[in-house]
């Protein structure tokens, strides 16, 4: 089953072209982790896969509906984790995880439940009737993937999860992560290649808005005749390079 | 119910700032004391209490709209937003969410004006209800002026622009502190071109059981209130369909 086909999706800021006909099939549970150097259009992409950005060529369709005709219907599926922490920082944790499933038309009573519910798989009881805004990076971003799943989505973007946090924290997340795997699908974009090499299923490199390979990462290994998925990326995103 | 969720949450992010509880009540009540205090010594006709607590209630509300702006903006400029704008939320979620927990607290600010009031010597009279009901439309055009604010500018702007400029201006312009007559010329004329000087006469109107009086200068805060609240959702919801919210 097709989670996410994207055709021929452009976006065109004035004279520059942020994604170029970006051409995508994502199935059902897939881990898929996009990759770049700055300004390679991931996170336009993001943008517009997540009805943030309206395209200006080309469609998307998001579990058979439209980024541009269906939007409000993509939303009830997907959720997001922002590259920065994004948290109500006066609500406590409890509360910031009962207002994202209040806004995705959960009841009082089922809000209570979920957010139990997500505390508890997420290891979130203690610091749970903290102020989101005191607690540490980590924390933050661990919430902050707690709210993005707390709405159940079929779809989950996580832009740079763990861009800014310490190893430990970033091996913990990676955990969380892992254990969604193959449940939902997962959009993920990172800098940190080591991140990408171990959890995804497949992986897809942009630059400079176009898309140049997609593969495994043994398979961008292969196809660029190198040991090390580094030396691959590399060799995929320099500017100018062929796609693959 | 997705609106009762997110004004229940911007109720929440506002509440819990102390620093807005200071403002929003501590500081028109500690005018209230002042000036009825320097009215107990000099005797000056504006500051008698009856006078006095309309346009207190009034330059108090000018809070609501920095309340309101930094909220808005602080949510527009962090990824929060980012998360909410990819949430199923409506234009009308959002712009209720951010509207409806500010009618309650800007109606109670003017309620604790008043109760002050009482024991700095206002008489008990139905006109006080009156009065704060007169002052809601005036509540709403705060509102609209954060809503605004928040959707056009960060928050930095908006700390200049409601927390400096527009409480100043709404203090200036409504005759609150000196008579407009006194100064007149152009200043009155820019000042009755104004909703705020309108909106402290209605308010003493009411409270003075001079009920003829209320209107026209209530039609002028109604009129402002409704144009300034229609531009505001406009541009938020302009800004929310924008690549650049």
């Amino acid at each position: 089953m097709i989670a996410i086909k994207t055709t021929n999706l452009t976006k065109k800021y004035k004279k520059k072209i942020a994604v170029d006909s970006l051409n995508l099939t994502i199935d059902q549970g897939e881990l898929f982790a996009l990759l770049g150097v700055n300004g390679a259009g991931k996170s336009t992409t993001i943008k517009m896969l997540s009805c943030l950005v309206k395209p200006t060529y080309g469609d998307a369709m998001i579990l058979g509906n439209s980024i541009i005709s269906d939007s409000i219907k993509v939303k009830e599926h997907i959720n997001v984790s922002p590259q920065e922490t994004a948290i109500a920082p006066n609500l406590t944790v409890r509360e910031n995880l009962e207002f994202i499933a209040g806004i995705y038309g959960s009841d009082r009573k089922e809000a209570r439940q979920k957010a139990k519910d997500s505390i508890s798989s997420f290891g979130l009881s203690k610091i749970a009737e903290d102020k989101s805004k005191t607690l540490s990076g980590g924390w933050q971003r661990r919430l902050s993937i707690a709210m993005a799943l707390i709405s159940e989505p079929k779809i989950l973007f996580l832009d740079e999860p763990t861009l800014g946090l310490d190893v430990i924290a970033r091996r913990e997340l990676w955990s969380i992560i892992e254990k969604l795997k193959g449940k939902i699908t997962i959009i993920l974009t990172t800098h940190y290649l080591e991140e990408a090499e171990s959890l995804s299923d497949r992986i897809g490199i942009m630059a400079s808005g176009s898309l140049k390979a997609i593969g495994t990462a043994d398979e961008l290994m292969k196809r660029t005749n190198t040991a090390k998925f580094e030396d691959a990326f590399i060799a995929l995103a320099k500017e100018g390079g062929k796609q693959i | 119910m997705k609106t009762l969720t997110f004004a229940s949450r911007n109720s929440k992010e506002i509440l819990r700032d102390r620093l807005n509880l200071a403002f929003g009540i501590g500081f028109p009540v500690v005018l209230l004391l002042l000036l009825t205090a320097i009215q107990s010594n000099i005797p000056v006709k504006l500051f008698v209490i009856d006078q006095l607590a309309p346009g207190i209630a009034v330059f108090g509300l000018s809070f609501i709209s920095l309340f309101s702006g930094m909220l808005i903006s602080k949510d527009r400029t962090s990824s929060f937003m980012f998360r909410l704008f990819t949430s199923p939320l409506t234009s009308s979620n959002f712009i209720f969410g951010y509207t409806l927990p500010l009618l309650p607290m800007a109606i109670l600010q003017i309620a604790v004006c008043f109760i002050v009031a009482l024991f700095l010597g206002l008489t008990v009279s139905i006109n006080i209800l009156l009065s704060i009901i007169v002052l809601i439309p005036a509540a709403v055009l705060f509102i609209a002026i954060g809503l605004l604010c928040g959707s056009l500018f960060n928050d930095k702007q908006v700390s200049g622009i409601c927390g400096a400029l527009l409480t100043n201006v709404s203090a200036w312009l409504s005759g609150t502190w000196f008579d407009l007559d006194l100064v007149g010329g152009t200043f009155k004329s820019v000042a009755y071109a104004l909703p705020f000087a309108h909106a402290v006469r209605s308010g003493r109107a009411a409270i003075s059981g001079n009920y003829s009086s209320i209107f026209p200068d209530l039609w002028w805060v109604i009129g402002y209130a409704s144009i300034i609240m229609i531009i505001a959702i406009l541009v938020f919801t302009r800004k929310m369909n924008s690549d650049n919210a």
